[in-house]
């Protein structure tokens, strides 16, 4: 039988200065979708330490996401085709397989080739070599997760992503980049004063952000390759709230030089500032709509913050959330036809989106002290600030609101998270 | 007599509010810092002036000057009015800035939790600029004030409470040594 596979190369992001933060101690799922896939995925055969952590990944990965139950192994490893009994599985109650291996190579890198199958039809569903350097198990372990998500979703997968937030531990502010379940920590930039709003570039290389470090907030930006950066718009009084435009050719931000916050445009280099908003009222948290033609912003000029709507060259700015309560921090879905947005009622905060051609709004969460939502780059997840255990956490919750999670880092408070665009 | 002085200050500051219109920025460079754009504000109540400050600093006799003694304003929910309690008190800190032009004071205006953080920050700068509008009115020159926001980034009190957001929603002046 010829083996057909397919092959991947993770390269990964090599984030100079590579210090890890504490990890993320325990993440807690509540609910589940609404029809989970069964899904077995056996130990991977190999050198046993790296397909454990693979095992690990994979299975954490798509437990987490909500999409798909585990079905117990019980002790049956196959890890080839031919070792596989699909009666034995169907029995089981699994609908798919996932098998494979893990080989170190000579080249200090470790490969899995790993296989899923259709246990009902007794085929193959996809068959794959993942190669990657031999600290990088947990980025092979995302990779097989996400093609296990892809082929028994249809959607892209996400686990692979990556995800910055800032920790707060007393007077210590870091910037931190982890990968989608808070595993794998690099510190980007640690400061003893406030850092605020990072926002990824679109190719996933950048991060620009807010950090109070020179007395008052300036807006940076920083390579996640070189760890190089340079500030972007330091004007008196404050600059703040990065957003990049799909291209990444422009940024909009929010500087206060002129009286109040208003939204300009000002290319990387800090250079071209240009105002966009004339309204003598709070004009804040601008966001690029993914066809870069419009800007969702927050605004309470009329007489309570709320999400406002304008195209990008100028022209009306129109209104978009009404009713009680405030509305804060929208961001377009990734498809362009909803956003998110930090929803505030009867003294809670809610994560809602809402629908750009209904206007319905949607709450997605109970409530509690939760903002700054930002979708995953497939749209089906959504990242979140919120509480728990008397500290900040970062928290996901699926479109549906039916899946949530709470992840739990080791100390301090974890902050301001946007989840990163797909490399 | 000071009623009149304060009834003044607060006539300009209307007249000042009403004016400020929001100005077409030309492209500039990033490093242009701090370039104050400040109105031409009509300046300070006229004569008859208040006794100047004594020969002492009055900053450091609290006990005599306990409107000079209070360094925070503090403001209603989402609000950013200087509150009618405190005008004496930044009116006061006007009058030893406009006496004292080698004295410097930073503005830092901060908020509660409730709402985002970068609305509050946005706030908060309305805030301390608020402030900064009121001590410019009352003689402090543009050049001796900086204003800046934390916005909810550094709350005074912790806690989910009206109690702690009250603390919070505030603008603190401090003066450089």
């Amino acid at each position: 039988m010829v083996m057909h596979m397919l092959r991947s190369v993770i390269g990964l992001l090599l984030l100079a200065q590579a210090s890890t933060a504490g990890a993320v101690l325990s993440i807690e799922i509540i609910g589940a979708g609404e029809h989970r896939v069964p899904v077995a995925v056996v130990p991977f055969g190999g050198d046993a330490m790296l397909a454990q952590t693979i095992n690990e990944v994979v299975a954490g990965d798509l437990q987490r996401s909500g999409l798909f139950r585990l079905v117990d192994t019980a002790g049956k490893s196959p890890h080839e085709l031919s070792e596989v009994s699909y009666p034995d599985w169907h029995s089981r109650g699994a609908e798919a397989l996932a098998i494979g291996t893990v080989t170190v190579l000579p080249n200090n890198r470790i490969e899995a080739r790993f296989r899923l199958l259709d246990v009902v039809k007794q085929t193959e569903l996809a068959g794959q070599a993942v190669s990657a350097n031999n600290d990088q198990a947990r980025a092979i372990g995302h990779r097989i997760a996400d093609l296990i998500y892809e082929k028994l979703t249809g959607d892209k997968g996400v686990f692979s992503t990556r995800i910055a937030y800032v920790n707060r531990q007393g007077q210590k502010y870091r910037l931190i980049v982890a990968d989608s379940d808070g595993y794998n920590e690099h510190v980007v930039l640690e400061r003893s004063e406030p850092i605020m709003s990072p926002a990824w570039s679109p190719d996933g290389s950048h991060l620009a952000y807010a950090s109070f470090e020179t007395g008052h907030a300036v807006v940076y930006i920083q390579s996640l390759y070189t760890n190089q950066r340079m500030a972007v718009a330091d004007f008196r009084g404050s600059n703040s709230a990065p957003a990049w435009s799909p291209d990444g050719k422009q940024l909009a931000v929010v500087l206060t030089r002129d009286g109040s916050s208003q939204i300009y445009l000002i290319r990387p280099d800090g250079s071209g500032a240009r105002r966009i908003t004339f309204n003598g009222s709070i004009n804040t948290e601008p966001n690029f709509s993914p066809d870069g033609k419009f800007l969702l912003f927050t605004s309470d000029r009329g007489g309570s913050p709320q999400i406002y709507r304008m195209p990008v060259e100028g022209g009306q700015e129109q209104r978009i959330t009404f009713g009680a309560g405030n509305n804060f921090s929208p961001r377009h879905s990734p498809d362009g036809k909803s956003f998110v947005f930090a929803h505030f009622g009867n003294g809670r905060f809610y994560i809602a989106t809402q629908d750009f051609q209904t206007g319905q709004m949607s709450l997605l969460t109970e409530g509690g002290w939760e903002k700054k939502p930002s979708f995953a780059p497939n749209g089906k997840i959504i990242l979140f600030a919120s509480e728990g255990r008397g500290r900040g956490i970062l928290a996901t919750v699926s479109g549906d609101g039916r899946v949530k999670q709470h992840m739990y880092t080791q100390s301090g408070d974890a902050r301001e998270p946007v989840w990163g665009p797909n490399l | 007599m000071k009623k009149l002085v304060i009834s003044v200050v607060l006539v300009n500051l209307l007249v000042a509010c009403a004016s400020e219109k929001p100005k077409e920025t030309a492209t500039a460079p990033v490093s242009t810092a701090s370039k104050p754009v400040v109105a031409a504000a009509p300046q300070s109540a006229p004569s008859p002036a208040p006794a100047p400050f004594t020969q002492d600093d009055p900053l450091k006799t609290p006990e005599k000057f306990p409107l000079l003694a209070k360094r925070s304003v503090y403001y209603p929910l989402d609000s950013s009015v200087v509150q009618d309690a405190d005008k004496p008190v930044v009116e006061a800190h006007a009058r030893y800035l406009s006496e004292r032009s080698n004295r410097k004071v930073r503005l830092e205006g901060n908020c509660d939790e409730r709402g985002s953080n970068e609305y509050n920050l946005a706030l908060g700068q309305r805030r301390a600029d608020g402030v900064m509008k009121m001590l410019e009115l009352g003689g402090a020159r543009a050049s001796q004030i900086e204003s800046v926001s934390y916005g909810e980034e550094k709350p005074k009190s912790s806690g989910h409470d009206e109690a702690a957001w009250a603390q919070n929603r505030r603008t603190d002046l401090i003066y450089a040594r």
